[in-house]
């Protein structure tokens, strides 16, 4: 079932800090340690400015950690390359590409476009964009966007997918037919995935294990396998127990952080 | 059995082919200004011979607005555009008219300077072929120095806008040089070069380069950066994200410093013309203006004027099909 068992990746005291205009030194994630095997779907859930796209940018090299170490199949990470895929909290189209050369971009660059120009097509299919191949990303709602934003990061086979609240424009029902897809093309190519979601149900539903962050600055508050076989039925006790827990603890995560603010 | 009033799609029916009366005033116009011309008698004090040229421009105007008046009676598509426009065309006959009248009926103006239409056609008639081998030595010319210029300016403009180190060297040089009117560099331009073409072609390169040059740089520079970082996340390498990312984002900005190029190169071209170059349309009235034809110079302002307005109007086209995916943005 499993094509590939490479893109684990490991991160050892990861630290992250920003430079404030006004000078002052922001830690957006402090003292991270992770192992994500190759082929697990993990999902990323915390409170809003915790640090959880900064993770994301770390690991899709388009930001260097300022401390520890963050590898790829044991290799540091220097720099973005098309084996880690990212899919941006905001969908970033190119303005001035179709839908179809959007997708197409990633296969263009790395000259395999002629060899696998019919995968552009199932791309499309998959996200169900069939007759918008032509349409100009201004001319797609939010969800469609989203949408061609994930074709466009899957059609290069990437070792680790990182999925920036992928699904957060979509309605419910979409939504929950990207779900099975995702996890459909996660079971046939044994592609690592990483997933900010804000949605404790779909954190539940897809992943192997989730991560909950605290508040800023990042740490890891907490690690939590979810042990049930798929699909998941969004109905059973233990799903509502799991879920229950973790909005126990994403609760007491934040009234903890209004502790320190009134300390 | 007859109904009362009509349905919606009965209405669109009858108004389809419906006449508009729209249609018929720039004929009036023109009817106008033909009898004006040939019941009115010309000025006492006009000597010259009396010419046919203006009678048959009329003509003409009639029976080509009597084929649209026709068609627009069996085409809405045509009936609509002509209809609105119609208004504009009967007025611009009506201008004609009142010069004609100014000009040969009531000789108000000098007639030296302000020759009557039938002059100014006479010139069209008579030297057609030279007019356009002027303005066949112009557009040589033009899009010589324009093409060298707007590549220059592009290239320039990538490398400032993408390399810290270019724009380190260059960006100073081309704070002091662009503002100078590319016109100012005449004399240098003109021992500089072994001939006239050559330096001619120069001036017009440089009016074109400087304008292209900094918005090319300000656009590229410009450009958001997430989607330099989407790139990267994809495979690209510096190459796709200067041809495949930053120059399209930065296409709009391009084209605005490509027309101000255009506007300057005009310029330039005229003036380079008028201070040495030998033929072009811009030498021929200079040197009708020198002979007192002045017939002949608003001949050669009227092939200036079309064929300046065709080319920009290309200009747009062009710009319109590359920028396609702009539509909806708001445009400058
Ligand atoms: N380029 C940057 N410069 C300065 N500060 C930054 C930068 N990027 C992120 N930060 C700061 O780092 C912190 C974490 O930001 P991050 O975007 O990772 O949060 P997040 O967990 O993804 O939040 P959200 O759920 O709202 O998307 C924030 O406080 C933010 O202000
Ligand atoms: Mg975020």
């Amino acid at each position: 079932m499993v094509e590939r068992l490479t893109g684990e990746i490991r991160a050892e005291n990861l630290r992250k800090e920003f430079i404030r205009p006004d000078g002052q030194t922001v830690v957006a994630i402090n003292d991270v340690n992770v192992a994500i095997k190759a082929g697990e779907f993990i999902s990323l859930i915390g409170p809003s400015g915790c640090g959880k796209s900064t993770f994301l940018r770390l690991v899709a090299g388009l930001a260097r950690p300022d401390g520890g170490f963050l590898l790829l199949d044991g290799v540091p990470i220097t720099g973005p390359g098309y084996e880690r895929g990212l899919v941006f909290q905001d969908p970033t189209l190119f303005p001035w590409l179709t839908v179809f050369e959007n997708i197409a971009f990633g296969l263009k660059v790395r000259s395999t476009y002629h060899d696998k120009k019919q995968e552009v097509q199932d791309m499309i299919r998959l996200v169900g964009l069939e007759g918008f191949e032509k349409a100009y990303p201004h001319q797609l709602s939010g969800g469609m966007a989203q949408r061609a934003a994930l074709a466009r990061a899957l059609v290069n086979h990437p070792k680790v997918l990182l999925l920036d609240e992928p699904f957060g424009a979509l309605d419910a029902f979409t939504r929950m037919n990207m779900q099975d897809e995702l996890l459909r093309i996660w079971q046939e190519r044994g592609t690592t995935m990483i997933m900010v979601t804000h949605d404790v149900d779909e954190a539940i539903y897809l992943s192997d294990r989730i991560i909950v962050m605290s508040p800023r600055p990042a740490k890891i508050e907490c690690i939590i396998n979810v042990e049930m076989g798929r699909p998941r039925g969004r109905d059973l006790p233990d799903f509502l127990r799991l879920r229950a827990r973790i909005l126990q603890i994403l609760d007491f995560a934040g009234k903890r952080e209004e502790i320190q603010y009134y300390l | 059995m007859k109904r009362i009033g009509h349905t919606y799609k009965e209405e669109e029916m009858i108004n389809r082919t419906r006449f508009d009366l729209s249609t018929l005033v720039p004929t009036l116009s023109a009817v106008l200004a033909l009898l004006v011309h040939l019941l009115v008698p010309n000025s006492p004090r006009y000597t010259l011979k009396p010419l046919p040229y203006f009678t048959i421009l009329l003509a003409g105007v009639i029976a080509v607005t009597l084929v649209l008046a026709a068609l627009s009676l069996f085409s809405q598509r045509v009936r609509e555009r002509y209809a609105f426009k119609s208004w504009f065309i009967a007025a611009f006959l009506l201008l004609l008219n009142l010069l004609n009248i100014a000009t040969l009926k009531l000789m108000l103006l000098p007639v030296i300077y302000f020759p009557n239409p039938d002059r100014i056609l006479k010139v069209f008639a008579d030297d057609w072929a030279f007019i356009l081998k002027c303005l066949g030595y112009s557009l040589r010319l033009l899009v010589t120095g324009y093409a060298i210029g707007a590549l220059a300016g592009m290239t320039t403009g990538i490398l400032v806008g993408w390399s810290r180190k270019w724009s380190y060297w260059v960006n100073p040089l081309i704070k002091v040089i662009g503002p100078i009117p590319s016109t100012a560099w005449v004399p240098i331009a003109l021992v500089s070069f072994p001939t006239t073409f050559a330096a001619s072609a120069f001036l017009i390169a440089l009016a074109v380069w400087f304008p292209t040059t900094v918005l090319t740089s300000s656009g590229i520079s410009n450009v958001q950066n997430s989607y330099f970082e989407v790139s990267s996340t994809l495979g690209a390498k510096v190459i796709h994200k200067i041809f495949k990312v930053a120059l399209p984002a930065a296409a709009p900005s391009i084209f605005v410093g490509i027309f101000n190029g255009t506007g300057a190169s005009f310029i330039t071209l005229m003036t380079a013309e008028m201070m040495g170059v030998k033929y072009g349309i811009g030498w021929y009235i200079n040197w009708q203006k020198d002979m007192l034809s002045y017939a002949n110079v608003y001949a050669g302002l009227i092939v200036i004027a079309l064929t300046f307005s065709l080319i920009i109007t290309l200009l747009f086209r062009v710009r319109d099909r590359i920028l396609v995916w702009q539509k909806g943005v708001i445009k400058w």
